[in-house]
């Protein structure tokens, strides 16, 4: 899957989660600016892991989540393109 | 006001199937968690959970009377018997006695069994007893049954706190003159498949271990069990002559009515300061608080900042979820076993597991083993997803 494919995918669930047109979220933008709760992640990180098939390694009582780095747009896309590379290893 | 007083108890969970056992595993801080071992946990993510541990139905009930007993009843009924044998009640109390018990998820493995029956396996019919099996008022239907307690029963659901609440209801009704006797507490079995799966999705569980209060936490650990409190009015305690293990001084409950998940530490305040008041304590009066401590960092934070808002010299805490699990609905009775031990023999049951004390959680936390302090009133804290929050307090007797 390409790059441009998995941001795409990540852009839109956080756009469905933020109730905001995909349109307004960065492709730099941090988890912490765009305002998700703590449900609003859980469910993102659930809706990633039925988008692309990939088991999320992510505690929320983990701050620093050295699994699975969720701060931002693009920590999330290298995260799913990593997953997605071990899947296929 | 009339007092109330315990003047029994039982319990089956994961440390032990009775109380004696309970208590010898909360002196030494031993641990009820290992590998879950019910039908498909290899498809799970989490793969612990504090099990009763070789249960066997036939050992507590007759072959014909089994359709009828989730395993949830069963736990319920076992630490009923034990809990009326100990404070030896006369029979015939009829409407003086009632039942009050907390489930959060009653009797969801009849639910998933019967789910599997129809929708992966394809039958299209089910036992007539499912509905009875099933329903969160079977445990206290089963109780009043076999105790002859025709009074006040019901059942009590509100997540984390059921117990909390059904025992500060069972505590209102015997104040009310509404019973003299109220078998109260809660039970749970939600270790199984569809239990787990449920609680996996919101990323709170974990993977190795319950650490309360410590730095490296990662999150809760579910149990099994119940626990059966005999709560009665003190007079009538005292006019037969029963042996009186502490007295139930105090209750409260607020509702933070703010996020359906996420605590704060101002509903909880206030439920522990209304619970003092309510039992007629000063907070100095303390001398221990069973934690709600489920360990994860949204809970364990807001309740620290809560017991620090509370008393200006917080008194020994611990969590004993770290042995027996967060038994959910049946948790809080569990836990005022916990402040039992702690009235009745000076014992602080510990918070096994700790790794390092977390500076977020600035508290007296009894670690690693259990402390021999002598404490005259005690407080149990329960705080429920859905942000509702119920505090006992106990005095000894």
């Amino acid at each position: 899957m390409e790059r441009a494919e998995i941001e795409a995918g990540v852009i839109a669930i956080l756009a469905q989660q933020l109730l905001l047109p995909p349109s307004e979220i960065a492709s730099d933008a941090t988890v912490a600016e765009l305002g998700l709760d703590s449900l609003g992640k859980v469910e993102a990180i659930f809706a990633l892991e039925e988008r692309f098939d990939i088991h999320v390694p992510f505690n929320a009582n983990e701050p620093d989540q050295p699994d699975f780095d969720f701060s931002s747009v693009p920590s999330i896309v290298a995260g799913v393109e990593r997953l997605i590379a071990q899947q296929t290893e | 006001m009339r007092r109330v007083v315990v003047t029994g108890v039982g319990t089956v969970n994961a440390l032990a199937k009775d109380v004696p056992g309970t208590f010898r595993a909360f002196r030494e801080g031993r641990c009820g968690i290992g590998p879950l071992g019910f039908r498909d946990a290899d498809r799970l993510s989490v793969r612990i959970g504090a099990e009763v541990r070789g249960w066997r139905p036939e050992d507590h009930f007759a072959a014909g009377e089994l359709p009828l007993l989730d395993r949830v009843t069963q736990y319920a009924l076992v630490a009923g018997s034990e809990a009326v044998a100990m404070a030896e009640l006369p029979g015939g109390l009829g409407a003086r006695g009632g039942v009050i018990l907390g489930t959060a998820a009653g009797g969801i493995q009849t639910w998933e069994d019967n789910y599997r029956a129809v929708f992966q396996e394809g039958r299209n019919r089910v036992s007539p007893l499912v509905v009875p099996r099933l329903m969160h008022n079977a445990p206290a239907s089963h109780l009043s049954i076999r105790h002859g307690l025709t009074g006040p029963v019901l059942s009590v659901s509100s997540a984390c706190a059921s117990a909390n609440h059904a025992m500060g209801l069972a505590l209102q009704q015997i104040r009310l003159g509404a019973a003299d006797v109220m078998l109260t507490g809660g039970a749970e079995a939600m270790l199984c498949f569809g239990g787990i799966k449920a609680w996996e999705g919101l990323r709170v569980l974990a993977p190795d271990a319950c650490r309360p209060f410590s730095l490296g936490r990662k999150g809760m650990v579910i149990g099994d069990g119940a626990g059966v409190l005999v709560f009665e009015a003190e007079e009538h305690a005292r006019a037969r002559g029963a042996r009186i293990l502490a007295e139930v001084a105090g209750f409260a409950m607020t509702s933070d009515a703010r996020d359906i998940v996420a605590p704060t530490p101002e509903g909880a305040a206030e439920a522990m300061r209304a619970a003092l008041a309510d039992g007629g304590l000063a907070a100095e009066d303390v001398g221990y608080i069973n934690a709600h401590g489920t360990g994860t960092l949204a809970n364990d934070r807001a309740e620290a900042a809560a017991i620090r808002a509370v008393f200006p010299q917080p008194p020994p805490v611990s969590s004993t979820k770290a042995m027996h699990g967060h038994a959910i609905g049946a948790t809080g009775a569990l836990e005022a076993l916990a402040v039992i031990l702690a009235l009745t023999e000076g014992i602080l049951p510990p918070t096994i597991g700790l790794q390092a004390p977390d500076p977020d959680c600035d508290l007296d936390v009894v670690a690693h083993v259990a402390r021999p302090v002598r404490v005259t009133a005690a407080l149990s804290n329960a705080f429920a997803f859905g942000g509702l929050n119920a505090v006992l307090a106990f005095r000894q007797a």
